[in-house]
């Protein structure tokens, strides 16, 4: 019962969209509509169930004293600081009738002095991160490597200056040698067509996998139950 | 005598070798140091460089452009603190037109922390540059709803259903510029400003192709390369990372002079990132000529 209920669910509601889908009209095509808002309103109970599954991981990491628990103290606390800031609405000006982001409340100020900075310092340091591992990777050892080397080559180079300079001179019958021109070649051919051949691919993948969830074949959602 | 020549030789190539070997494998603590240069010094001298405008952010230049004055434009921050200094400007940019355009703009987000990034908005340009627009009436925000896709494809059905009220709470029904909002069909143009999932390619897949309405955006550099196969018939253009917002930000001034102060967030931002990647280019090719001249001496002895 516990493995028929939920696949007669997912046969139910994988036909009844494909149907909302392929006939348009009323009542099939408001089916589609009506299973959007109610995704939307299992979507806000996942913020429950991730908040409740971060707690479970951590304060179990810190119960054991795992590898690196200190951190997760951080991270607990950083989770109830903020979570307290918002619901209880902390140093809003204008109480409960308030907004919780309202400037002077509590939330705004962690989210502006602590989070904001955090996630641009992370980021940044991507900067420094890829210069060095370019200057790694990017050897012309294999033919492939070579390719993937002068691509980047000219993407890199297409901003700047010197991209410009060094080509500019071309005189027309290989003005598509300009490195602008080659760059935008580079994105709109050689990317492009990768881009497709992945894009069918995944969306091949896609319907052969929901047609295994919607027949019942793919039952590992269910978890160990589906076993 | 020939004995010491040769040695002397062999120690000459042994010290070439030396400096080869180092130029092949640089501590990257250099590396950092001379990245951490190229992007302060730009900074310090408030270096800028001229993008000209490509035929991709152009098309949606033109697409605000020619929409009549009173066009109802949605904008989504999809986008989190990280990717500010990419897509921040490509709102300011695109917020400085849409007014000037004297279209509607609605603002809401996929993501939790895009009405963050909203608000910056609303703090440093509306209230700065468009005193005289009227909350409810030019311009509204709606906020963060969850559900990814998912809310998309409710919005294109449905808009009301999700959206009640704005980001305050007051309902939609007491603001002029909600009446006719009944789908995302009634907007004139959607902008999705995004830097991952959900983002400007599902605004693409569940809003513009199924409602056959005109999707633009922009999008962090990294993810600009996902969004060619859309273009142009899909989605109108978009802008590539920093270097995009620059390139808008070159098309409004060019054709609304009077924003050459205000209008050069993204340009002057150019700056560190052009040094960066000649730092970076010229790494890659010390890089490879130590790696030539170390396998050329490898088949030789």
């Amino acid at each position: 019962m516990k493995r028929t209920i939920p696949l007669l669910i997912t046969f139910a509601v994988g036909l009844a969209l494909i149907v909302a889908m392929f006939i348009p009209h009323v009542p099939f095509y408001e089916l589609d509509g009506m299973f959007s808002v109610f995704y939307d309103v299992i979507a806000v109970f996942a913020f429950i169930l991730g908040g409740g599954n971060l707690l479970k991981v951590h304060l179990n990491k810190i119960q054991n004293k795992r590898r690196d628990w200190k951190y997760s103290i951080v991270t607990v606390s950083g989770f109830f600081l903020v979570l307290a800031a918002g619901l209880l609405k902390i140093g809003v000006p204008d109480g409960w009738s308030g907004g919780y982001q309202a400037p002077g409340s509590l939330f705004k100020f962690l989210y502006d002095a602590t989070f904001q900075p955090l996630q641009a310092t992370m980021f940044s340091l991507l900067a420094f991160f890829v210069a060095s591992a370019s200057y790694r990777a990017f050897r012309a050892k294999t033919k492939e490597a070579t390719i993937l080397l002068v691509a980047a080559f000219i993407i890199l180079l297409r901003p700047t200056p010197l991209g410009y300079y060094l080509t500019y001179w071309l005189p027309e019958p290989l003005r598509f040698l300009h490195i602008p021109n080659l760059s935008t070649w580079v994105l709109s051919v050689p990317n492009m067509a990768g881009q497709r051949a992945i894009m069918i691919g995944i969306a091949l993948g896609i319907v052969s996998t929901s047609l295994r969830l919607i027949l019942g074949i793919e039952r590992s959602y269910l978890g160990s139950e589906g076993k | 005598m020939a004995e010491a020549e040769k040695t002397e030789k062999t120690e000459g190539t042994e010290k070439k070798g030396t400096f080869v070997e180092k130029m092949g494998s640089v501590d990257r603590r250099i590396i950092f140091l001379l990245i951490g240069l190229a992007v302060l010094i730009p900074i310090i001298i408030e270096y800028t460089t001229a993008i000209p405008t490509s035929p991709l952010v152009q098309n949606l230049f033109d697409k605000i452009e020619s929409l009549p004055p009173g066009s109802k434009v949605l904008m989504s921050f999809d986008y989190g603190p990280s990717t500010v200094p990419e897509n921040q400007p490509m709102a300011t940019a695109f917020t400085r037109h849409i007014f000037e355009k004297g279209h509607k703009l609605y603002l809401m987000a996929l993501w939790a922390t895009g009405p963050r990034q909203s608000e910056a908005l609303i703090e440093d340009v509306i209230s700065v540059e468009f005193p005289d627009k009227k909350y409810g009436e030019d311009w509204i925000h709606l906020g963060y709803k969850a559900g990814n896709q998912g809310l998309i494809n409710t919005l294109l059905s449905d808009f009301t259903a999700m959206y009640t009220t704005d980001l305050d709470g007051t309902s939609i029904d007491e603001f002029p510029m909600m009446k006719g909002i009944g789908s995302l069909t009634d907007f004139d143009l959607i902008l999705g400003l995004g830097s991952g999932f959900p983002g400007t390619k599902e605004w693409v897949q569940f809003a513009g192709d199924p409602g056959d309405i005109p999707v633009g955006g922009g999008t962090t550099a990294v993810m600009a390369p996902l969004l060619f196969p859309y273009y142009p018939r899909q989605i109108v253009g978009f802008l590539g990372g920093l270097q995009g917002a620059a390139e808008y930000e070159y098309a409004l001034i060019k054709q609304y002079p009077k924003y050459e102060e205000k209008s050069r967030l993204a340009s002057t931002s150019m700056g560190p990132q052009v040094w960066a990647h000649l730092v970076i280019v010229a790494f890659i090719i010390v890089g490879n000529i130590t790696f030539f001249i170390e396998r050329s001496r490898r088949k030789r002895y």
